[in-house]
C-alpha cells in the first residue's frame, strides 16, 4: 500500500497530471478565443459521462477498443517495432469475428462465442505478424508495410463482408447469430441500453497480461531485449526475427480483439467502410499517453474515451464545436512527450517543495 | 490501349503524384537532418486548410485569377508554423519525435475544423472556390501525331503545381548532394556529435529541416485543395501524408528515389480509373482494384527494394553531453 501511495507522489504522475491539466486549459483558452464558455462545456462533457448510466456504460464501450489497440501499439513499441497497422488488424478481426459469428450456426454460445474471438484475433494476429515477417526476412521498415495493409485490410475486408456477409440492399452484413454474441443482456437493461459487453471485462485482462508477459516471463525479457537495444539481443544469442515476428503477432492478437469486440458486442454486423474508422491511430495516441505501459494505457484509454465520448454531450449541450477535444487531446500528449515544458513551467513549484524540505 | 489514352493515364499520374511529391520532399528535409516527421499528415491538413482559407479571402479582396496563388503562399506559411509546433518540441524540448509527429496530426485536424466553424458560421466545410489552379494547354503540341497524346495530353497539359513539384525534385537533390548546406543537413542527420565539433550549428540545421518539411507538406496539402477538391473539409485529406511517408522510405531517403515512389504510387491510383477500359477487368471485383496499389508496394518493397537505411541519427535528440 505504501508503494501504492508513493506512485502517486512520483515525479512521473504529477507531470502527467499537470500534463492533463495544461491540455484542459490550453482547450479553454481556446474555447474563450472563439466565443465560447469552457465551463458550460467541460460541465456538458462531464455529465454526458457520468451524468447516467446510459452515458458510463456507453463511455466504458468506447475505451474498449481504445484500451486493446493502445495496448497492440504499445506492446510493438516495447519491441522496438512502430505499429501503425493497429488500423487494419483492428478490421481483420471484425471480419474474423463476422465470419465465424454469422456463417457458423447451430453452437452452443459458451463455444459459438469464443470461436468467434479467437479466430478474430487470429486475423489480427495474422495480419500483423505478416509486416513481422517481411521486416524479419527482407529488412522492409515495419512503418510502411503496416501502412499498405492498413488500405489493403480496408478493401479485402469489405470484399469479403459484400460477398459472403451481405444484407442486400445494405452496406453491412446480415447480424451475427445471438449464439455469438457477448453483449451483457441484464446488465444493458440495467444502463439504459449501452452496448456494455464482455470484451470490457477481457480488455482489462488483455492488460494484464501485457504486464505479465513482458515484465514477468522469459519470452517477455527477450522482446524486451530486442526493443531496447537489438544488436545487444543479438550478441546476447536471442534470435532477433523469430522476436520480431512473435511480437508483431501478439500485437496484432491485441487489435484483433478490438474489432472481434466491436462486431460481437457492439454493433452485432460489420459495416462497409469507405474509409477506415480510425481505431488503430486513437490507439497510437492511447499508447503514448499511456507511456507504453499497460496500466497507463488503462488510464490513457480512459481519459480518451472520457474526452471523445463525452465531446458529443459538448456540443449537444453547450454549442461547442467538438474539434476541440482533438486539440485537447493533441496538447495532452503534446505535455506528456515534451515533459521539458512542463517541468519547466512547474519549476516554482518544485522549487518551494524543497525549500519546505529544507 | 491507344495513344489518348495513354496520355490521359500519364496525366493522371502526374496529377495524383503532385501533393505526393511535395510531401515525401518535406519528409525527407526533416528526417536527413534526423527529425523523424510523423506529422506529415497533419501539416498537410493544415495546408490544405490554409490554401482553401487564403484563395477564399483573396477571392473576396478582388484578386481573381490570382487567388489560388495566394492560397498557396499561406499554405507554405502555415505549414512552416505547424512545423514550428514538432520544432520546439523535438529539438528544443527533446520530446520524443514519433510522439510529436502523432500530436501534429490530432492537432491540425483538430485546429483548423474548429476554425473553419468559426470562421464560415459553423460551417462544416470551406465554401468552394471559384478559382482554382488551371491546368496548362498546348494545343499545338497536342495535335502532332504520335508525340502530341503522349507529351501535349500526357505531361505538359498538367497543373503548374506538377511542374513546381518535379522541378524541386531536381533542386531538392542539388542542394543536398551539391552543396554545403545539403552536406550540413546530412551530417546532422547522421552524425551530429561530429558535425558539432567541425562547427556546425546541430539544432539550427534541424530546425530549418523540420520548417522547410512543413512548407513542403503544406505546399502538398493545398495542391489536392486547389487543383482537386476546391474546398477543405475533413476528407480533404485522408491518409495522403502516409503515403508521402511511404513514399519517403520507399525511395530510400533519395530525392530521385522518391519522385520515383510518388510516380509508382499516382501511377497505381491512377491505373485503377483505366482497368475498367479493359474487358477482362469485369471480372475483378472493384475492391480488389482499389487493393491494388498498395499490394503492389509490398510486393514491390519484398521482391525488389528490400531494406532501406534510415539516416542513422533519426530519432534520436542531439545531447551535446553524450558520447
Amino acid at each position: 500500500m505504501n508503494k501504492f501511495l508513493k506512485w502517486f507522489a512520483s515525479d512521473s504522475f504529477i507531470v502527467s497530471l499537470a500534463a492533463i491539466v495544461m491540455g484542459l486549459l490550453l482547450g479553454a483558452i481556446v474555447m474563450m478565443i472563439g466565443g465560447y464558455n469552457p465551463i458550460d462545456a467541460y460541465m456538458a462533457l462531464i455529465s454526458r459521462v457520468f451524468g447516467d448510466t446510459y452515458g458510463f456504460g456507453e463511455a466504458l464501450r468506447e475505451m474498449t477498443p481504445l484500451v486493446l489497440t493502445g495496448l497492440a501499439v504499445a506492446f510493438a513499441f516495447r519491441a522496438g517495432m512502430f505499429n501503425i497497422g493497429a488500423e487494419g488488424q483492428v478490421l481483420m478481426g471484425m471480419t474474423g469475428a463476422s465470419l465465424i459469428g454469422i456463417k457458423l450456426t447451430g453452437l452452443p454460445a459458451l463455444i459459438h462465442a469464443p470461436l468467434a474471438i479467437i479466430v478474430g484475433a487470429l486475423f489480427g494476429g495474422l495480419w500483423a505478424a505478416l509486416a513481422g515477417y517481411i521486416k524479419a526476412k527482407r529488412g522492409v521498415n515495419e512503418v510502411i508495410t503496416t501502412i499498405m495493409l492498413n488500405w489493403t485490410a480496408l478493401f479485402l475486408c469489405n470484399y469479403i463482408v459484400r460477398t459472403f456477409l451481405l444484407m442486400p440492399g445494405n452496406q453491412r452484413s446480415v447480424d451475427i447469430q445471438p449464439s455469438a454474441s457477448i453483449s451483457i443482456g441484464w446488465l444493458s437493461e440495467m444502463m439504459g441500453n449501452a452496448r456494455v459487453h464482455w470484451g470490457i471485462l477481457l480488455a482489462l485482462l488483455a492488460s494484464t497480461f501485457f504486464y505479465y508477459f513482458l515484465w514477468k516471463t522469459k519470452q517477455g525479457f527477450e522482446l524486451r531485449a530486442v526493443g531496447s537495444n537489438a544488436e545487444a539481443a543479438r550478441y546476447a544469442g536471442i534470435n532477433v526475427n523469430k522476436n520480431i515476428v512473435k511480437a508483431m503477432f501478439i500485437s496484432g492478437v491485441f487489435a484483433g480483439l478490438a474489432g472481434a469486440f466491436e462486431t460481437l458486442g457492439v454493433f452485432h454486423y460489420q459495416s462497409v467502410y469507405a474509409s477506415s474508422p480510425g481505431y488503430g491511430f486513437n490507439g497510437i495516441a492511447v499508447a503514448l499517453l499511456g507511456m507504453n505501459h499497460p496500466f497507463g494505457v488503462l488510464a490513457g484509454a480512459g481519459l480518451f474515451g472520457t474526452l471523445t465520448y463525452g465531446s458529443a454531450g459538448m456540443s449537444f449541450d453547450a454549442g461547442v464545436p467538438p474539434e476541440i477535444i482533438q486539440i485537447v487531446i493533441g496538447s495532452i500528449i503534446f505535455f506528456i512527450a515534451a515533459q521539458g515544458i512542463v517541468r519547466f513551467i512547474l519549476k516554482p513549484v518544485y522549487k518551494r517543495k524543497k525549500e519546505k524540505v529544507l | 490501349m491507344d495513344l489518348l489514352t495513354l496520355g490521359n493515364l500519364i496525366n493522371t499520374t502526374l496529377v495524383f503524384s503532385t501533393a505526393l511529391i511535395f510531401a515525401a520532399l518535406g519528409g525527407l528535409f526533416s528526417e536527413r537532418s534526423g527529425i523523424v516527421n510523423i506529422g506529415i499528415e497533419g501539416l498537410m491538413v493544415f495546408g490544405a486548410f490554409a490554401a482553401a482559407v487564403g484563395t477564399h479571402y483573396a477571392e473576396e479582396a478582388g484578386m481573381g485569377g490570382a487567388s489560388p496563388w495566394v492560397g498557396l503562399l499561406t499554405a507554405v506559411v502555415v505549414g512552416v508554423l505547424g512545423s514550428l509546433i514538432h520544432a520546439v518540441a523535438t529539438i528544443t524540448f527533446k520530446a520524443d519525435q514519433t510522439i510529436s509527429g502523432v500530436v501534429i496530426n490530432f492537432l491540425a485536424t483538430g485546429i483548423t475544423l474548429y476554425l473553419v466553424k468559426l470562421l464560415f458560421e459553423g460551417a462544416g466545410e470551406t465554401p468552394l472556390l471559384m478559382n482554382r489552379l488551371a491546368k496548362l494547354s498546348f494545343p499545338d503540341i497536342a495535335s502532332i501525331p504520335v508525340i502530341g497524346p503522349i507529351f501535349g495530353v500526357g505531361i505538359l497539359n498538367a497543373y503548374p503545381t506538377t511542374f513546381i513539384a518535379i522541378a524541386l525534385v531536381f533542386v531538392t537533390y542539388y542542394v543536398l548532394y551539391k552543396t554545403k548546406f545539403g552536406l550540413r543537413l546530412r551530417a546532422v542527420g547522421e552524425h551530429p556529435s561530429a558535425a558539432d565539433t567541425m562547427g556546425i550549428n546541430v539544432n539550427r540545421m534541424r530546425y530549418i529541416g523540420v520548417m522547410l518539411s512543413g512548407a513542403l507538406a503544406g505546399l502538398g496539402g493545398a495542391t489536392i485543395t486547389l487543383t482537386t477538391t476546391g474546398l477543405f473539409s475533413h476528407t480533404t485529406i485522408s491518409g495522403q501524408g502516409f503515403i508521402a511517408i511511404a513514399a519517403m522510405i520507399f525511395g530510400k531517403w533519395n530525392p530521385l528515389g522518391i519522385f520515383g515512389a510518388a510516380l509508382f504510387f499516382g501511377f497505381s491510383q491512377a491505373i485503377r480509373n483505366y482497368v475498367q477500359l479493359f474487358e477482362w477487368s469485369a471480372s475483378i471485383p472493384q475492391d480488389f482494384i482499389l487493393m491494388l496499389p498498395y499490394v503492389l508496394t509490398v510486393i514491390v518493397l519484398v521482391v525488389a527494394v528490400g531494406k532501406s537505411r534510415a539516416p542513422a541519427a533519426l530519432g534520436e535528440p542531439y545531447d551535446p553531453g553524450k558520447r
